[in-house]
């Protein structure tokens, strides 16, 4: 039996998202910037896909840059944006937890002459947004904050830190790519001026995301070219993902509820069972559940180390991911749980499964059958466990 | 990303354990790269007749650690010595590259066992206490050590680890070498002035 929960790395690709996308890899291969039949198909397709993606997020069609990746479209927002109001002041705010495109770009902004602050996150990773206001300047040009964090999926007040920002005419980003697709959001009701969000974590293909960007607010572009995407994006759109994207997008307004309603039991039963079936397990972020993404159950396992459970899991069948230092290319612990104060050994600990439509019960009972023993087998070879043992701890 | 030899080893790791009465330990690494191995010997003349070990780690770390406990088993002190990270990891049929620096540490923790057993012979040195969880790094009386690898650090220049091409910049607050360009320090936490 194979159980994917690693959702937060890629989803499957819904098979309707596949048939959307086919005539796109086949016979459907005109340029969407062409005049003729061709490449009147294709934009349409393109526009078609754009609506769906705005309507997903309440925004207008208008106000969405494909991009390549997440990536992307938070370097796209953090530089186009900064770049765009540096008139204003150079100062950036972002948090603690954000993912390594927003705190690189800001670092990339730095060695341009801007300047930036980050703002902390509690123990269950969340930013206060008084410590937001705390760190705005005259020249704070952009303020950014994850909507929820792909680590420990603590669902960040982006609604809160919007309107303490906006009436001092600083700019809001909010990278979504953990949350957008799997939790109901509104551009309007978050009251953000950008936002980024990526098709592949919610069924559609790698290479379709896109930024939004609130109607009247100026960015630069990232990548200069033609006429595509309104001058904000040269390059020929990527019509096969763009379409997947967009048909994912409208498959996720329409099965949002149901989705979240079948993951979050699941989810919770892992965030109970698991700390009860094994102990020393800490549940990492946020301890309220409905303060945290519908499918993502997070965890530090204290006395081993996260790559060698996962390849355990792995050896029998169970895909997760984790934010230990082994398991990074860079080889350092996840700044997120360092941030949230949790000591380098714990987090090396660090386990993350982020659960997929269609899991069943099964899966993750056989989960909970088959992680015990794994822990149990590794801390028998772990000299802290030893320590811990010889400490007097059980 | 594995050899089968090293997923081999890391499922089924030889000679795992705590030697109560050994005549030598050896412990390497630190929780701040994830890794941590100590090496338990019993000598008899002069062959290792034992090797066990305890290892928190990736699974390169644990199979490493068993691959060396494997080759290290009957050995003489001097041919024991002379087993090399390199040499470990071409027993395993290679390691990842990131993972040379970080997580082959087990022939070092061996030699540190059979340094132990020496001086324990030569009525030097009590045991080495073992290190504490969570502690990032201790290096008092010893040579200054990368604390993402724990490989030395040249003397003369430690503002870079040669393994892993980390820059270092000396903690103001604590003394220890940490990133460069990171905001706070590895060790102690403090935050760290801005590069200009």
């Amino acid at each position: 039996m194979s159980v994917y929960l690693d959702r937060v790395a890629a989803t499957p690709l819904l098979p309707e998202v596949r048939e959307a996308m086919a005539p796109f890899l086949g016979e459907a291969y005109g340029n969407p910037q062409s005049l003729h039949a061709a490449g009147r198909r294709a934009l349409e397709a393109v526009e078609e896909a754009r609506a769906d993606v705005a309507a997903l997020i309440g925004a207008g069609p208008a106000e969405i840059t494909f991009t390549a990746s997440g990536t992307e479209a938070n370097n796209f927002a953090l530089k186009g944006l900064a770049l765009g109001r540096q008139a204003r002041g150079r100062h950036i705010v972002v948090s603690a937890v954000e993912h390594p495109s927003v705190l690189n770009s800001v670092k990339a902004l730095e060695r341009q002459g801007f300047t930036s602050t980050v703002v902390p996150v509690d123990g269950e990773g969340r930013v206060d947004p008084d410590d937001v206001a705390k760190a705005l300047t005259p020249a704070t040009a952009l303020v950014s904050v994850m909507t929820a964090n792909s680590e420990v999926g603590t669902v960040e007040p982006i609604a809160e830190i919007a309107a303490l920002c906006r009436p001092k005419g600083v700019l809001v980003h909010t990278d979504a790519v953990a949350a957008a697709g799997s939790v109901a959001l509104s551009v309007e009701a978050l009251g953000v001026d950008a936002l980024s969000l990526a098709g592949d974590q919610f069924y559609g293909p790698k290479g379709g995301a896109a930024l939004y960007v609130r109607k009247g607010v100026r960015i630069l572009p990232l990548v200069d070219g033609g006429v595509q995407e309104g001058g904000r994006r040269g390059g020929t759109e990527n019509v096969p993902a763009i379409v997947g994207l967009g048909r994912a997008a409208r498959l996720a307004a329409r099965d949002m509820e149901t989705r979240r309603a079948a993951l979050e039991p699941l989810r919770d039963r892992l965030l109970d069972e698991l700390p009860r079936r094994v102990g020393h397990v800490l549940v990492t972020g946020s301890r309220s559940r409905t303060g945290r993404l519908p499918h993502l159950a997070s965890f530090c396992v204290e006395f081993v180390e996260g790559e060698a459970m996962l390849l355990s899991l792995d050896m029998q069948g169970v895909a997760a991911s984790s934010g230990s230092a082994c398991t990074s290319k860079s080889l350092m612990a996840s700044h997120v749980l360092l941030a949230m104060g949790l000591d380098h050994a714990t987090a090396q600990g660090s386990l993350v499964f982020s659960l997929v439509d269609g899991t069943g019960r099964e899966a993750i009972d056989r989960l909970l059958e088959i992680f015990p023993p794994i822990v149990d087998r590794l801390r028998r070879m772990s000299p802290l466990w030893t320590e811990h043992l010889k400490k007097g701890g059980t | 990303m594995y050899t089968d030899k090293v997923m081999d080893h890391f499922a089924n790791p030889r000679n795992v354990g705590v030697m109560a009465d050994a005549d030598g330990v050896g412990q390497v690494g630190n929780p701040v790269c994830g890794d941590m191995m100590t090496f338990y010997i019993r000598v008899d003349g002069d062959r290792l007749a034992d090797v066990k070990f305890q290892t928190f780690g990736c699974g390169a770390a644990i199979a490493v650690s068993s691959m060396v406990s494997e080759m290290a088993k009957g050995k003489t002190l001097a041919e024991a010595m002379a087993i090399t990270n390199d040499s470990v990891a071409r027993e395993l049929g290679g390691l990842p590259k990131n993972k040379m620096h970080c997580s082959n540490l087990g022939a070092d923790a061996l030699h540190e066992a059979i340094k132990n057993f020496e001086d324990r012979r030569a009525g030097r040195a009590a045991p080495p206490a073992p290190p504490a969880a969570g502690r990032a790094h201790d290096h008092e009386g010893e040579a200054c050590s990368c604390p993402y690898c724990d490989a030395a650090l040249d003397e003369g220049d430690k503002t870079v680890c040669r393994g892993c091409h980390i820059a270092f910049e000396e903690c103001p607050a604590c003394g220890g070498v940490t990133k460069k360009g990171d905001a706070a320090c590895v060790h102690c936490g403090a935050p760290l002035r801005k590069a200009a």
